[in-house]
């Protein structure tokens, strides 16, 4: 079986398939990769990219199919048999130990007892030499994403592997960061070792990639050439279908809208020894526009709209102001008395409570907004009036479900997402504020969402979206404003905005902002 | 000057088992898993050493009795909560109630038997310079393993490979599972390890402190341990100095009572909770410090997806 390997490819893979219950994750996938090549795997969320290089990682147990390494069939067990033949892996959701330093971190995934300050010396030659700069003494917890990130490569190159397998990796990364990888990854590729780029940002796979696999549900929808391809046909393939592009008519006459949502001098102590202390944070949205948030992940995003949701209250009452009256002292339920609505990032646990319906998910948000039309005398829930409220907005959202009224965690993450939104959307809020709106929901799900949200301010209410895809907030935003560090900086009027002066400012390039601190090192 | 010297001694006798309950527990929780059942292995490791220590005769197969009874008895917490994941709080304090009414059961025939008692050190000569010979070298042998146990913890934790995984298990299951490492092995010896120092703990309890067997004789001295690792935010010294400070105030109590001082006897017998307390919180103070030594994976399933 194996003499008519090719031997050029380093890894080729047949028939691999996963099963999860009922879900067929992995449906007998094909996947070559040649020797010296960024070979891309593309895909939606849920297309099951992450379960197939779980599998390749030996984190996972494939049900069938196999594995040929340098034209050998090999079974990978385990992460270690994985790293034995050479096969390294930089993770989407870090698997790094906060607790610990960057040096201890390596050293947890080298499996040689060399002491830390010589794996520290190691990595910090190593990762100057790629112009990742790193001080392996520093606490994780006290990095950024992109710091984060350099760890994990460094870790995964100090293996010395043939392939390199990178998880989303410039989903956490500014543009000139993103920039900086590809750099490595060039260099890399001219040392003869092979890339497993795994993206859903087709003009960088375009760029870098060699060739590329398509997966759709699970399936291999196609082999392709990325450089032949436009971006819009590797969508097609991706999705299936073609994406309805968003539409946002200009905003007119903003500047002598009324300011519906007001943050002023907002400021906030760090809760806990890893977070972001918010500085003196200033911003305005008008009534008919809404502003775009960029960011790094973890640069205060978080804080800042726990402060502005009201789940953590304000000293200064006057910090946070809706529909001009003061509600810093306000709670989530009194500042949504107000009119205001709010999505958090977290979709389960957060936005909506895993194991109850959405007919009970609805109420629980809205209990207090609705009182008189969800809850009768005696404090009796109206189930029937809460239900087919439900069903309105699942109408109205296009929410894909397996029962009339399934738990919410049963839903995919976009459907889920998409109810979320809708639940709000459905108060005709004349506030918005939404954290992530489309994190890891699929295109049609995304367009979606971004219309209705641009549909919602033109309507006249304020709309504030924080979010790390640049992409979405040239879409969505009329004017985008940068956090980095705590600071916010001010808002860039949309026609003026660019990808290079936002990726600037999320790298902090702004007198005031703190110099990044390892670039000196 | 005689005095101070017993009282020292006195101190020490009373602060070793909770130092050597706590210094396992601190690693069993610094692999992510809270047992809970401390003063139930405890327990289990009295009657086992005294039972054994009254059969041969040999204080120390008793005292060898004592941790093995108390790692087999660990070991079926082991099984319940890596095994078949069951909830770690649940599972540890069914442990202690086992414990306790087992080890009752178990006992019943030793109830005011002769026990034997594991002799101090003596070296001739050195062992009775005045003070430092006695405090120093006229102790049971149980206080020299304590201390000993104590720096190879902190050495093992803090400056081993090994140790650093243990650390980095309890720090995140997955991350470590996705590095390859065998988070539910690391995780069966430590419990394992733990339970063989809370039956070493009780068979100091039965060979040492009060060499007979006496139902419940623990006395809750393994809850006393298990409030020491968390006040002492997971650090080996701090352990040690909390179970020191809880030792004192505990003999000082005991001994404002005999003097009759006018105080409610209920509030003295509270001193050694509070001033341990008091102090441990004191001296975790920084935040920074206190995040960076707590496992965030504790009392945390863990269930590899494959």
């Amino acid at each position: 079986m194996s003499a008519n390997h090719d031997r050029s490819n380093l890894l080729e893979v047949r028939g691999l398939t996963k099963i999860f219950g009922s879900l067929t994750a992995c449906d007998h996938i094909d996947l070559n990769i040649a020797k010296g090549e960024i070979h891309a795997l593309l895909g939606e969320n849920g297309a099951g990219k992450s379960t197939l290089v779980k599998m390749l990682f030996g984190s996972l147990e494939p049900n069938a199919g196999e594995i040929f390494w340098d034209g050998k069939p090999v079974k990978i067990t385990s992460p270690g048999v994985a790293k034995k033949l050479g096969i390294g892996m930089v993770f989407q959701h870090f698997s790094l130990f906060e607790a610990l330093t960057a040096a201890e971190n390596i050293a947890l995934s080298l499996n040689d007892g060399s002491p830390i300050s010589t794996i520290a010396a190691k990595a910090r030659a190593l990762s100057f030499s790629y112009g990742l700069p790193l001080d392996p003494d520093s606490l994780v917890g006290d990095l950024s994403v992109g710091e984060r990130q350099r760890i994990e490569i460094i870790r995964c190159l100090l293996q010395t592997p043939q392939l390199i397998i990178l998880d989303e990796p410039t989903s956490v990364l500014t543009p000139q960061e993103a920039d900086k990888l590809f750099e490595t990854l060039e260099r890399l590729r001219s040392e003869g070792k092979s890339i497993l780029y795994i993206s859903h940002r087709l003009e960088e796979v375009k760029r870098i990639c060699d060739s590329a696999t398509v997966l759709r549900h699970g399936k291999v929808v196609g082999h392709c050439n990325p450089r032949q391809e436009t971006a819009a046909s590797l969508a097609r393939m991706m999705v299936g279908s073609e994406v309805k592009a968003v539409e946002r008519a200009p905003a007119e006459g903003i500047e002598t809208a009324p300011a519906l949502l007001e943050i002023r001098g907002l400021t906030r102590k760090p809760a806990t020894p890893f977070a972001i202390p918010l500085k003196n944070i200033n911003l305005t949205v008008r009534a008919g526009e809404v502003i775009g948030i960029a960011g790094v992940a973890g640069n205060g995003q978080g804080e800042f709209f726990e402060s502005v949701s009201g789940e953590v209250l304000q000293q200064d009452a006057g910090s946070v102001r809706i529909r001009g009256k003061d509600v810093g002292a306000l709670s989530i339920t009194g500042r949504r008395l107000m009119g205001a609505a709010f999505v958090p990032e977290e979709r389960l646990g957060h936005g909506a409570a895993p194991r109850m319906k959405l007919s009970e998910n609805l109420l629980l948000s809205r209990h207090a907004t609705d009182g008189k039309a969800f809850v009768g005398s005696g404090g009796m829930v109206k189930n029937s009036t809460v239900y087919s409220a439900a069903q309105r907005i699942i109408t109205a959202m296009d929410v894909r479900k397996s029962a009339p009224d399934p738990e919410a965690a049963a839903l995919s993450g976009g459907n889920l997402q998409k109810f979320i939104v809708g639940r709000e959307l459905d108060r005709k809020p004349s506030v918005m504020v939404v954290n992530q709106p489309t994190w890891g929901v699929d295109a049609g799900a995304a367009a979606r969402i971004r219309q209705a949200l641009i549909e919602l301010a033109r309507s006249g209410s304020a709309v504030l979206v924080i979010s790390q895809d640049l992409d979405e907030l040239f879409e969505l935003s009329d004017a985008i404003a940068v956090m980095h560090n705590g600071d916010l900086s001010k808002p860039l009027p949309i026609a003026e905005a660019t990808f290079e002066k936002i990726g600037l400012l999320m790298g902090g390039a702004e007198p005031g902002h703190a110099e990044h601190s390892l670039e000196m090192a | 000057m005689d005095i101070t010297v017993n009282i020292l001694l006195t101190i020490a006798t009373a602060a070793t088992p909770l130092l050597i309950a706590a210094i396992g527990e601190l690693v069993v929780e610094r692999s992510g898993v809270l047992n809970l059942g401390v003063e139930g292995m405890m327990i289990m490791g009295a009657v086992g050493g005294f039972g054994a220590g009254y059969l041969t005769g040999s204080p120390w197969i008793g005292l060898l009795a004592a941790i093995i009874v108390g790692a087999l008895f660990s070991l079926l917490f082991a099984v319940m909560t890596l095994s078949l994941a069951t909830n770690q709080v649940a599972t540890g304090l069914s442990l202690t109630l086992l414990g306790l009414g087992l080890s009752g059961m178990i006992g019943t025939s030793f109830v005011g038997q002769p026990g034997v008692r594991l002799p101090n050190l003596d070296i001739p000569v050195i062992s009775s310079i005045p003070v430092v010979g006695r405090l120093i070298f006229g102790q049971d042998p149980v206080f020299y393993i304590s201390i000993a146990l104590t720096a190879a913890v902190m050495w093992f934790l803090f400056r081993t490979r090994t140790g650093l995984t243990l650390r980095s298990i309890g720090d995140s299951h997955t991350s470590a599972h996705a590095l390859g490492i065998k988070v539910i092995r690391y995780r069966y010896l430590a419990v394992i390890f733990g339970g063989a120092c809370a039956g070493l703990a009780g068979g100091h309890l039965s060979l040492v402190y009060t060499p007979q067997w006496v139902e419940n004789m623990s006395a809750g001295r393994g809850w006393i341990a298990l409030a020491l690792v968390v006040f002492a935010s997971w650090r080996p010294w701090r352990v040690l100095a909390g179970a020191y400070i809880f030792g004192a105030v505990w003999i000082g109590q005991l001994h404002a009572q005999a003097f009759g001082i006018p105080v409610p006897s209920q509030f003295l017998s509270s001193l050694p909770y509070l001033a341990t307390i008091v102090v441990l919180v004191l001296i975790s103070r920084n935040k920074r410090l206190t995040m960076m030594n707590t496992p965030a994976s504790l009392g945390q399933p863990f269930v590899p997806d494959r």
